[in-house]
């Protein structure tokens, strides 16, 4: 039987909203969009499993359904908690959800190295939008950051592990997209950290896409390392017919030189959908391709994220200058309103200013009866 | 001297055999489950009996069960939880180690219930010789017929499987267990799907106790209705304490739940009074997760009330001046500790023991564990008080799994019990590490409750 999706009725911050039944919480409010949306950095709408473990996106269920109204004791991760039909609830609006992502940001720093300067996901690192908008100015923590043993993990990708902020998205790309995961989590706790088993290379045609997904500056890319910052670059939307993937990408350009290539990304700097299919790029493309004349551009980028890569970017927000001519003249809309060349004593037609010997002065406007290829002053 | 249920035959030498159980009275329950019981009728028998899950949590048993998603031609699994990892807490090792065969009844009578074929004990990995006594007992009782396949004609089959675990204390998290059950990392999932709805393998699961699955046996022998006579309001039966620390007799202890906590700690049937004739300080009445509580606040309720070994009892107050039955690991303090020192332990614990998968706990485990140790070593300042607050109060209740609360709720109650020992701390950096504060004001009677 063919039934329309049952909608769901939630209210966040006081804007409602009508969600099919099954959506999470963080959907919904990413349909509203802006501030209402709770920060995701564990969470990829696009890899199934993810979510749940950075606690960034708790949010206050002030009531958890028309049917049961109250309230959720506990704040709930909003990214793997389902809407209910009348749910009511409090992001930006709640001091508990402000107050518990103000400490869910200053652990994530804690032993995060704080190396943006030398940190090629600088600009685009959510890591770093996070704690702009979530987090306190200062830490309190005064002990020695934990550190890492630096590991070779294949030729493309580069490992930090000091950056990582363990949300596991690169395990979900292993799992899901390659046909095998040689990598995971070693150890537990604070001392977890992601690995190869007994330092293999991660060798697969899609393993570059944990690059895409990674959050912060734990995996780079190894062929744009130190090649440049991302907000000197130029990117632009390009394609190929590339016969293991979409072949849609981003080219991050420096001139004619194409220093990176990624997958184009959306507003939650996820990896795009084409027709509901996530556009993950193939290592060839990613890694390979780096000539112009690989790709048929498609035009510039559009950032449509507020971080620092979209200054001096083609971004969507863009409000273009409205024309407004027509209006005024009734419709019409000439193409020069008047020419007051001949009529205007301010602009002094009898000058000819390409005759002038130097520059004009006033002077030259001034005199009373300006001669013809004199500056006046003589 | 109370009823005893569970190890009323604990002391019969080779109870651990087969042949010595089954004279006994072993496997009765059984029995009288299969020949003579629907098995909705023995999840009526363990609603009726009120019996509370032992692991910690104290959710009723019966309500669990009923709780159980039964679609048709899904699998159901009965796992029973033996990974007793907290600090202060030993009462299933005893159980399984002498009574191996209570625990196998209790899993067939309550698969039975539940309609499990193949059920499965998680045991901690570092009780690798219980396995071998358990593994034993279970071939033992399949030889003789209450295992396998059609037992006692009733047309119901059952295995039971154990599986080591390797060594976390995460693992004692139902959900963590299932995944580890499961071959995989031992990380909690996220709740819900509880497991009753999709557990092990995505079937409907129910995690208990060993203590609680061995409590089914009495309550089927004897009936709900008798068990639930027991003890005092909704603190029905009998209840296995693993008492520790400063007292004349540490050991497992089988309580029913209507003695006093005094009588508990001073009483010669039971620990017999603090030993080398100390006083008493404090004690973390329930396993090292749950609040600690000052000697004035454990003997008595902030209501001055006696404080009784129940579960409403021991958590009367909130956990503003009480605390809870836990997991019954009986931690009891003399003078002579130091809070600040055992506080650092327990976060030293939780820290190592995080699984690392949600940040507030990850991060902030290793936080408190690196201020308490500058705290203990007179490197504090009083700054590192509140801060502690602050970051526990970050972890509580923002975790997905309970562990972040177990790290943060002792750090918490020490914290509002003891402040006056960690500002001595700060305050005297030299002597600190020289001695310890002592019992100072701790034992004093109350004369108002003490503000949180």
């Amino acid at each position: 039987m063919a039934e329309a999706p049952k909608l769901f009725k939630v209210t966040i911050d006081n804007i409602t909203i009508e969600v099919p039944a099954g959506t999470t919480i963080l959907n919904a409010a990413r349909q509203i969009g802006g501030d209402v949306t709770p920060p995701a950095m564990c969470y990829y709408s696009k890899l199934q499993g993810s979510g749940g473990k950075c606690r960034t996106c708790l949010v206050e269920v002030a009531a958890g359904s028309t049917a049961d109204p109250r309230p959720m004791p506990k704040l709930v991760a909003s990214c793997r908690t389902n809407v209910m039909d009348g749910m009511v609830v409090k992001n930006i609006t709640s001091e508990r959800v402000t107050d518990a992502r103000n400490g869910v940001v200053e652990f994530l720093l804690l032993n995060h190295p704080l190396d943006c300067p030398i940190c090629d996901q600088a600009g685009e690192c959510h890591l770093q939008d996070l704690s702009y908008e979530h987090g306190k100015e200062g830490t309190r923590y005064e002990f020695a950051k934990r550190t890492f043993e630096k590991e070779d993990i294949g030729p493309y990708i580069q490992l930090h592990m000091t950056r990582c902020i363990l949300c596991y998205r690169c395990t979900y790309v292993a799992d899901q997209l390659t046909n095998n995961r040689v990598h995971g989590i070693l150890d537990r706790g604070d001392h977890a950290e992601i690995s190869t088993y007994i330092s293999t290379a991660i060798d697969n045609d899609f393993s570059g896409n944990m690059i895409d997904v990674c959050p912060v500056g734990a995996l780079t890319d190894k062929t744009f390392r130190f090649k440049n910052r991302v907000w000197f670059t130029k990117p632009v939307d390009a394609h190929r017919d590339c016969p293991t993937c979409c072949g849609k990408v981003t080219l991050w350009n420096r001139g004619d030189e194409v220093l990176r290539v990624t997958a184009r990304k959306d507003q939650w700097g996820e990896v795009q959908s084409y027709d509901g299919k996530p556009g993950w790029i193939c290592n060839t493309c990613r890694f390979d391709k780096k000539d112009m004349n690989d790709w048929v551009i498609d035009g510039p980028m559009k950032v449509a994220r507020h971080s620092v890569i979209s200054a001096n970017h083609y971004y969507s927000g863009t409000v273009k200058p409205q024309e407004t001519v027509a209006e005024v003249m009734g419709g019409r809309a000439p193409k020069l309103l008047m020419d007051i060349h001949s009529i205007s004593d301010v602009n002094k037609p009898e000058v000819h200013l390409s005759e002038l010997p130097g520059p004009a002065t006033g002077a030259t406007f001034n005199s009373p009866t300006p001669l013809k290829g004199s500056n006046g002053q003589d | 001297m109370g009823r005893k249920l569970l190890l009323d035959k604990a002391h019969v030498e080779n109870i651990r055999l087969y042949d010595v159980y089954r004279q006994h009275g072993g496997y009765r329950s059984v029995e009288k489950a299969i020949k003579t019981m629907s098995p909705d009728q023995v999840t009526e028998e363990v609603k009726k009996s009120g019996l509370r899950g032992r692991g910690g949590a104290g959710f009723p048993t019966g309500m669990k069960w009923s709780f159980l998603a039964k679609p048709e031609g899904v699998p159901r699994y009965l796992v029973v939880n033996a990974d007793e990892s907290e600090p202060g807490t030993f009462k299933d090792r005893y159980l399984m180690e002498f009574i191996p065969h209570l625990l196998i009844e209790g899993m067939i009578t309550s698969s039975y219930a539940l309609g499990s074929n193949r059920s499965y004990i998680y045991i901690r990995g570092e009780y690798a010789w219980i396995v071998d006594i358990l593994e034993q007992a279970i071939a033992e009782a399949k030889n003789n017929g209450w295992l396998g396949k059609n037992i006692l004609g009733s047309g119901f089959d059952c295995e039971i499987y154990v599986q080591r675990g390797a060594g976390a204390y995460i693992c004692g998290e139902e959900t963590a267990l299932l995944e580890s059950l499961e071959g995989k990392r031992g990380n909690p999932r996220i709740k819900p799907p509880f497991p009753a709805v999709k557990g092990l393998w995505d079937c409907p699961t129910v995690v208990n106790n060993v203590e609680t699955i061995a409590a089914v046996v009495p309550i089927v022998n004897e009936g709900g209705d008798e068990y639930a006579k027991i003890g005092i309001g909704k603190s029905t039966g009998t209840k296995l304490i693993s008492a520790c620390g400063n007292i004349k007799k540490p050991g497992v202890y089988e309580i029913d739940m209507t003695i006093s906590v005094e009588e508990f700690i001073y009483g010669d049937e039971y620990c017999g009074g603090i030993a080398s004739g100390k006083r008493l300080k404090a004690c973390i009445p329930g396993g090292s997760s749950v609040p600690i509580l000052p000697a004035n606040l454990l003997l008595k309720t902030a209501k001055g009330e006696t404080r009784m070994m129940t579960y409403e009892s021991l958590a009367d107050g909130g956990f503003a001046t009480g605390s809870m039955m836990g997991s019954g690991g009986f931690i009891v303090l003399d003078e002579t500790q130091c809070v600040v020192r055992n506080t650092y332990t327990l976060a030293r614990f939780y820290r190592h023991e995080s699984c690392g998968q949600c940040s507030p706990c990850r991060e902030g485990t290793g936080w408190m564990e690196k201020i308490l140790l500058n705290i203990e070593n007179g490197k504090g300042k009083m700054s590192d008080i509140d801060l502690l607050w602050d970051i526990q109060r970050k972890i509580e209740g923002n975790t997905i799994c309970p562990l972040g609360d177990a790290a943060a709720w002792p750090v918490a109650a020490a914290i509002r019990h003891f402040r006056d020992e960690f500002e001595w701390h700060v305050q005297n950096p030299d002597e600190c590490v020289r001695r310890n504060y002592g019992l100072m004001h701790y034992a004093d009677p109350l004369k108002t409750a003490t503000p949180a």
